[in-house]
């Protein structure tokens, strides 16, 4: 199977980093697969499952938002917060929602007319309590 | 002259000092060692994000629709310098030379007529810069209770430049920091992050991508992050700076310490020999008398 070379990087760590056969990425406009020979692409990601596809079998990584370059031959994600879907509890789950409301308050107050940003904050909130969802974990 | 109770007094202290500084110097290995990993763990982020970026501005550079954060507010009136220091002393020269750095460039910006805006990071850099500009400080990030610097305080740090940055408050802002080279060489470093500057890419080097959504939608979204990037290795580097710093400093403390033991070993030895000897003399002269 043709390979892909797949890294999963965050600021503060190098996650992961792997041949693969098929990436799926949830983009900013919708989830899209990468595989060999995919055109180059860069697009921002939104809160979601990042699904790799390998010979050892699949990984899946959370990640809150970022953004992915993807080649002909490879997948970078450049994830703000990425972690791997085991050590996602509700624990921290709960922290990132917290996180995303905060910064919701935090636009709404310093862009009162401008309604931009405090949309861009608020569908944060709906797609981590859309991804929350998904992989089964409840938003309070 | 010291009694000879006094010298042996001093030479206990002076002993548990080097005690002291020997480790502090070996926490400061310790942690250094840590602090490396870190900057190193996070530079293939730090390295991938600026090859995106340089590429995705300087296709955007020249148009006039390039967000503010990359062209700038066409202004220079207003400077905001960002000064990063430790929160702890205790480590030679690095907290000084960081605001000392920091110190010439205001006064250089005010006497070309310039509005200097100070945010401090760090306990030590505030406290210098008080002293000489006490007006211009804007604010300060407290780190205090931060063991690990992790990319959420630099984002904290970051959104609190930022909403200056959309306040209109200024219009470059300039981080200073230490760039760590090894453990006795630290750079000060001021660091042009707003507007933001990247090197520009070899046209042959950047493949012609497709954006999702749009390149303007990216960029937009990228360079606050950029902010946040620059200011995570920023802090990164003064980490390890500062354990680097500190650890080269307690190494001489040590060192004189020690120096300064033998000194007083010597000095006691004498004396308690010349004692001696004056005792000798007394009793020969006194044997002499008879």
């Amino acid at each position: 199977m043709a390979n892909v070379q797949f890294d999963l990087v965050s600021p503060e760590r190098l996650l992961a980093s792997v041949g693969a056969s098929e990436v799926q990425i949830p983009g900013a406009d919708g989830d899209m697969t990468a595989m060999e020979g995919h055109a180059p692409t860069i697009t921002t990601l939104r809160p979601g499952v990042l699904r790799v596809v390998h010979s050892g079998g699949t990984d899946e990584y959370v990640v809150s938002g970022g953004f992915a370059e993807i080649t002909a031959t490879g997948v970078s994600v450049l994830a703000e917060q990425a972690l791997p879907r085991g050590e996602m509890t509700q624990e921290v789950f709960d922290t990132m929602i917290a996180d995303a409301k905060a910064a919701l308050k935090s636009a709404e107050e310093v862009f009162k007319n401008e309604p931009g940003p405090v949309d861009d904050a608020a569908k944060l909130i709906s797609d981590m309590v859309a991804m929350g969802g998904h992989i089964g974990l409840s938003s309070s | 002259m010291p009694s000879l109770k006094d010298l042996k007094n001093r030479i206990a202290s002076v002993k548990s000092t080097r005690k002291i500084t020997k480790a502090m110097q070996m926490v400061a290995a310790a942690k250094l060692r840590r602090a490396q990993d870190a900057a190193e763990a996070s530079r293939p982020y730090t390295e991938r994000f600026n090859t995106v970026m340089s590429g995705l501005a300087s296709g955007a550079a020249g148009s006039a629709s390039a967000p503010r954060l990359l062209s700038g507010t066409g202004s220079d009136q207003t400077h905001l310098l960002v000064v990063m220091t430790a929160e702890r002393g205790l480590c030679g020269g690095f907290n000084g030379n960081i605001a000392k750095l920091a110190r010439t460039h205001a006064k250089q910006l005010i006497a070309a007529g310039k509005t200097v805006k100070i945010l401090t990071v760090g306990k030590k850099g505030r406290d210098v810069i008080k002293r000489e500009f006490a007006e211009q400080m804007v604010g300060h990030v407290d780190l205090t209770a931060v063991k690990r610097v992790s990319y959420a305080n630099a984002q904290d740090i970051a959104r609190d430049v930022l909403t200056r940055f959309d306040a209109g408050d200024f219009d470059i802002a300039t981080l200073f920091f230490a760039r760590f080279e090894n453990v006795v060489t630290q750079h000060p470093t001021a660091l042009q992050v707003i507007p933001a500057k990247f090197e520009q890419a070899d046209d042959a080097d950047v493949a012609l991508y497709d954006y999702e959504p749009s390149e303007d939608a990216i960029l937009a979204d990228l360079l606050p992050r950029g902010v946040a990037t620059q200011i995570f290795a920023a802090l990164l580097e003064n980490a390890a700076s500062e354990q680097g710093a500190r650890m080269s400093a307690m190494d001489n403390a040590t060192r004189n310490a020690g120096d300064m033991i033998d000194k007083l070993t010597i000095e006691f030895n004498r004396s308690r020999q010349a004692k001696i000897t004056n005792e000798l003399i007394e009793i020969i002269s006194g044997a002499e008398a008879l």
